[in-house]
């Protein structure tokens, strides 16, 4: 039994030329890389419940990602978002529930490096990058690599990735700050290091929460922009509550509120949603 | 630009300190410490002999560095402060005094195992008597117990105050083993009267200038493994760990094994050291794997300043010369002055005295 | 009292009143051992009231002969005459006795008491004999069964009897004397009825099919004995690692500390406590046996103000660097080990118990529950409740509760945090006090003290779960009976060993120790 309707468009398969919801043709195949995505499904997400020590943190939320999509995720102050990041990712287990990324790798039964090596990235709310290395040796260890032990200790970097991470240094404008201790980055900067980080990952899903939080107007608007140049090639899961930068860069748009879903659809139909406008005006 | 992104903490100390500088300091104490040993063969009336007892005096401190060294490649670079490295120094040392001891004893048992009267070695000092399988015995028996307690403590990701406290029950717990008589460890005296080494007298001048040679070996030896490991990528995944565990597992690295190698690989290294201190300073008893001794190692490093490879020789080189003449001296006030250092280094010196160096030159 | 000072007068006018034949005292003084012993035996048969003054001298040590062999007995430094009005030609010599004349004088003593009015007494030498009456005695027990009023007095005498009628002649009175035997939980009858298995000592079939019963019955009363008796010392272990660790509890769970000097805390504890008794014997020494009570705040606010001064020098500048503290405080301690060791000597000090510590309640033959572990069972589940409630229902409580959780927040409240985490530091001493004060009165009181704790309190904290004294609870006590489990069955070190494997594999599971709260995980 759900506690929330789910919309009719997330049940019927669509297509969609702007690579936004469910995606049965295969548009967004470019960004799939070898994961089984036969139905355009990127992540499945199916009545998960979590709860600690009897506080329910997530009831029932069922929630799909389409390949090639650009997903925002908003809500109110505990309405789960962080929590549904920490179960994507592996940190919390759920109590029960479907959790699948693509159709084949069931993420309730991954650890954590398996899921991140299998194509999930992940930026946190605070910005955390390895402070005691340098802006190029953060980007060097994030790169998509054979990660093992013995790969690390006889690892040289090939022409190519070195390439690969100055283009990276020259999108996030972190090129003349490439030997500076990352440690040292001012509070934007290290946001930007994060996300390059992400770049270099490669990864086919990117959970990014609270990307803009602590940048200035200028750098808010270029992340919009770096965000859509991402989608297609990859899927985006974007918590904000910056509703600016959400209406700049989503189509598409979940509120979450008390562990499941609310409303969803674009940003102007969430916003003229009832229940959404009670949750986060009050009554 | 490919140059100097392989910078480690060590490179940008010595950068600062200027490379020439630091490269003739090195050499320098190098040249003194492979001079001792040919100086130790002189007539004893020469004006430049160096008497056997700074010779075990020096080489005790070498050890005594290797351990600082192998410690400071777990805790300073992965951020594991391990309380328990007496342990595994002390596994070295009693696998090598076996053999010291069974080469000793001739076809019989061990004295210790005849007072008890014994009648049969335990099955788990077989084939010590082999010098090579001793030898595998000091790689193997703290090598192994590494691996066993690390593959539980990193599983259950077990780190800081926590992972400190676990090595120190562990080494605690070895201590109480190794004191029993009944556990064929030679008790509360150890393992000690030795005779010889591969058939040559342990306390001839030659001996003793060929163990003094080999622990300088080893400990260039582990100098330069661990300059290569703070160079390599896997130094730069250990730092990445020690500062940000998660985001490095979101990054797709798996810290258990990271942690593992370097934890088991100091272990190693502190057998080694344990190995060679043993017939040089002729005893090994259980004190070794005191809670004491292990911890007194981290204020080594502390003192020479964790993170650098030359911080935690030069730590333990100061502490050791200092307790050596305070011990004479002033017998009473040495853990009056142990304990101040410890205060002294973690409220005022947080990056050791190489840190204080570098502020110094910069 | 009274009863001592009654029987001293008593025993004056007996002696005077004996004045007259040559007498016991002068018989057994002249005897060689060999004779003493028959004569000890003789008057274990048939004791005499009058004899009892010198049994108990012998008993005590307190009978001496001068060089005439006169016999003396010695009262506080003076030597009366045992008989007669002789004065000692020089100095006597107390009598040297051996352990079969001692064990003798025991069960003479005990005859003798039999006929005392004093039934606490009586049953005393009832139990007595019960281990070491003499076949000679079974007249002398026959009759005093008979005639005995006190209930409690006359079951202890019939079991002694039931020890001699073992081998009586009669059938009948053997099997009675097997199935009462099989009543009690006395490890002496265990070896009593295991003879009896015998053919070669008991002929009679019937009587050893009893005697195998009865022994099943005792060995299971033995049993439960001894299981009641590991689950006190583990009990009594868990208090003592509880008192060690709780403070602890505080310091690493509530403020985050890692306070290496704890141990010391513990030993600074016992150490005030030597110096209250100190104080005590030299200045009120008719008070002595109160000075455990006057210990109890002294210790903890010597504790507590060297607690807080070293909040305020050395560990408030090292909050949030966990490790730096390790190894900081580590320093404290060998500092203050030394300093004890320069004021007091590295020898142990002697703390004593006083009389209402010492003793304990046999609660069967073969348990006995020591009264100072008691207490500190006691104590220590006081020290809990007490600490519980300072946390949850106090002022400072709450604001230690609230630095706990978020510094910040706290200060903007108005929350004075250094004030809080001096005094948060300073409870977390104290306590540790108070916990060395319970130690000092069951173990060595020396500059080491707190080392051998240190580890086995920092276990107890991690296993039950930082910030839960709950959980502290649960895991001193699971520890120490744990401990207490196995160290028989393979000694105390493979035990010791096995914990801390045991509490390693336990960490696989639940990380977060036995009481943890879940949560949403932050980074």
């Amino acid at each position: 039994m759900r506690a929330t309707p789910v919309p009719e468009f997330m049940l019927e398969p669509a297509y969609d030329p702007s690579g936004s919801g469910r995606d049965p043709i295969g548009a967004g195949a470019l960004a799939s890389k070898g994961l089984n995505v036969r139905h355009g499904t990127i992540l499945t997400l199916e009545d998960i419940n979590v709860s600690f020590d009897g506080f329910k943190a997530l009831t029932n939320l069922t929630l799909y990602i389409g390949v090639g999509e650009l997903r925002c995720i908003i809500g109110p102050n505990g309405a789960g978002k962080t929590t549904m990041m920490d179960v994507i990712t592996g940190k919390t287990r759920p109590d029960n529930g479907v959790a699948y990324f693509g159709e084949t790798l069931d993420l309730t039964q991954m650890s954590e490096v398996e899921i991140a090596q299998s194509g999930i990235g992940r930026k946190f709310q605070k910005p955390t990058v390895f402070e005691a290395l340098s802006v190029f040796e953060n980007l060097e260890l994030a790169q998509k690599t054979n990660k093992s032990v013995w790969a690390s200790l006889r690892a040289k970097l090939t022409g190519e990735q070195k390439d690969r991470i100055d283009d990276v240094l020259q999108t996030i404008k972190l090129d003349a700050s490439r030997q500076r201790p990352a440690g040292l980055l001012s509070h934007g900067q290290k946001q930007f290091l994060e996300i390059g980080m992400l770049l270099v990952q490669d990864p086919q899903l990117l959970l990014l929460d609270e990307p803009v939080a602590g940048m200035t107007d200028a750098e808010t608007e270029f992340t919009a922009e770096l965000f859509k140049s991402l989608a297609r090639k990859h899927s985006l899961m974007v918590v904000e509550h910056d509703m600016g930068f959400v209406g700049s860069i989503a189509d598409h748009v979940t509120v979450l509120h008390q562990g499941s879903v609310l409303a969803e659809g674009s940003l102007e139909q969430v916003q003229a949603d009832e229940r959404v406008i009670e949750v986060y005006l009050g009554r | 630009m490919t140059m100097p992104m392989n910078q480690t903490l060590l490179a940008r100390a010595s950068a600062k300190l200027g490379p020439q500088a630091s490269m003739a300091i090195g050499l320098l104490v190098l040249a003194v410490l492979l001079a001792m040993p040919l100086l130790h063969l002189l007539p004893a009336d020469n004006a430049l002999h160096v008497s056997a007892y700074s010779l075990t005096l020096v080489g005790k401190i070498l050890c005594y560095c290797i351990v600082a060294l192998a410690l400071d490649l777990v805790w300073g670079y992965a951020g594991l402060l391990s309380l328990g490295h007496g342990l595994f120094f002390a596994l070295g040392g009693y696998a090598m005094g076996m053999y010291l001891m069974r080469e000793a004893a001739g076809d019989g048992l061990p004295a210790f195992m005849s007072f008890l009267a014994w009648t049969e070695l335990p099955w788990y000092w077989y084939g010590t008597s082999n010098f090579l399988w001793a030898l595998c015995l000091v790689v193997l028996a703290p090598g192994l117990l590494a691996l066993v307690f690390g593959f539980f403590a990193f599983r259950s990701r077990i780190k800081g105050v926590y992972f400190s406290i676990m090595t120190q029950a562990l080494t605690f717990a070895g201590m109480l083993l190794f004191f029993r008589n009944e556990t064929g460890f030679g008790g509360n005296n150890g393992f000690t009267n030795f005779r010889t080494i591969l058939g040559f007298d342990i306390t001839s001048a030659h001996t003793r200038a060929v163990l003094f040679l080999a622990t300088v070996v080893l400990l260039v030896a582990s100098l330069y493994l661990g300059w290569r490991l703070a160079r390599s990528k896997f130094g730069r995944v250990l730092t990445a760990l020690r500062d940000a565990e998660n985001r490095l597992m979101f990054c797709g690295y798996d810290p258990r094994g990271y942690k593992l190698f370097i934890w088991v690989l100091s272990a190693v290294l502190c057998g080694l050291a344990g190995a060679l201190y043993v017939p040089q300073v002729g005893i090994i008893n259980p004190s070794e794997m005191s809670p004491t001794n292990s911890i007194e190692a981290a204020v080594w490093v502390a003192l020479g300043g964790r993170g650098t490879l030359i911080g935690p020789l030069l730590g333990a080189g100061l502490v050791n010369g200092m307790k050596s003449w305070f011990t004479v001296a002033f017998p009473e006030y040495w853990l009056f002055a142990l304990g101040f250092l410890f205060i002294v280094v973690t409220l005022f010196l947080p990056k050791g005295v190489i840190g204080l160096l570098r502020r110094k030159s910069s | 009292m009274p009863t001592v000072v009654t029987r001293i007068l008593l025993s004056l006018l007996l002696l005077l009143s004996l004045a007259a034949h040559a007498g016991d005292a002068q018989d057994f003084v002249t005897a060689n051992p060999a004779k003493q012993a028959s004569l000890l035996e003789r008057w274990s048969a048939a004791p005499d009231a009058a004899r009892l003054p010198l049994l108990e001298a012998l008993q005590q040590g307190r009978v001496a002969a001068d060089s005439a062999k006169t016999a003396f007995i010695e009262t506080a430094g003076n030597y009366q005459a045992a008989e007669g009005e002789a004065q000692p030609l020089d100095t006597p010599k107390k009598l040297r006795l051996n352990n079969r004349l001692r064990g003798l004088i025991a069960t003479a003593v005990a005859s003798h008491q039999l006929l005392v009015d004093d039934p606490v007494l009586r049953l005393a030498a009832a139990q007595q004999l019960q281990k070491s009456a003499k076949p000679a005695q079974l007249q002398l027990l026959n009759a005093q069964v008979a005639s005995e009023t006190d209930d409690a007095v006359r079951d202890a005498l019939t079991l002694a009897l039931a020890n001699l009628q073992l081998v009586d002649s009669d059938l009948a009175v053997r099997l009675a004397a097997v199935r009462l035997l099989g009543e009690t939980g006395d490890p002496l009858a265990r070896t009593r009825l295991e003879t009896l298995l015998d053919p070669a000592v008991e002929s009679d079939p019937t009587v050893r099919t009893a005697a195998e019963t009865s022994l099943a019955q005792v060995k299971r009363k033995l049993l439960i004995g001894e299981l009641l008796g590991q689950a006190f010392s583990g009990l009594s272990l868990g208090s003592i690692l509880l008192l060690a660790a709780l403070g602890l509890a505080i310091t690493f769970g509530l403020l985050g500390v890692i306070n290496m000097a704890h141990g010391e805390m513990l030993m600074l504890g016992a150490y005030s406590t030597y110096m209250v008794q100190v104080l005590f014997q030299r200045f009120a020494p008719e008070a002595l046996a109160l000075y455990p009570l006057v210990a109890l705040p002294v210790a903890f606010f010597v504790t507590a103000a060297i607690g807080m001064a070293l909040e305020r020098t050395v560990i408030r500048h090292l909050y949030g660097r966990p490790l730096e503290t390790l190894l900081a405080t580590w320093g404290i301690s060998l500092i203050l080990i030394q300093l004890v060791r320069v004021i007091f000597g590295a020898q142990n000090v002697e703390v004593a118990n006083p009389y209402w510590l010492s003793g304990g309640i046999q609660v069967l033959p073969n348990l006995v529950l020591p009264y100072n572990r008691i207490v500190i069972i006691g104590f220590a589940l006081f020290v809990v409740v007490l600490t519980w409630l300072l946390l949850n229902k106090t002022r400072l409580g709450l604001n230690v509760r609230a630095v706990t959780q978020n510094r910040n927040m706290a200060a903007c409240c108005g929350v004075p945090t250094g004030r809080v985490d001096m005094l948060a530091f300073g409870l977390g001493s104290g306590i540790a006090g108070l916990g060395g004060v319970a130690l000092s009165q069951i173990g060595n009181v020396g500059p080491d003290l707190g080392q051998s704790y240190i580890i086995d309190s920092f276990l107890v904290v991690v296993l039950g779960g930082v910030g839960q004294l709950a959980g502290s609870v649960m895991a001193a006590f699971g520890l120490g009976i744990a401990n207490k489990i196995l160290e028989p069955q393979i000694g105390a070190v493979l035990g010791k060993i096995l914990i801390l494997a045991l509490i390693i594999l336990f960490i696989q599971k639940r990380p977060q120790g036995l009481f943890a709260l879940k949560g949403r995980v932050i980074d």
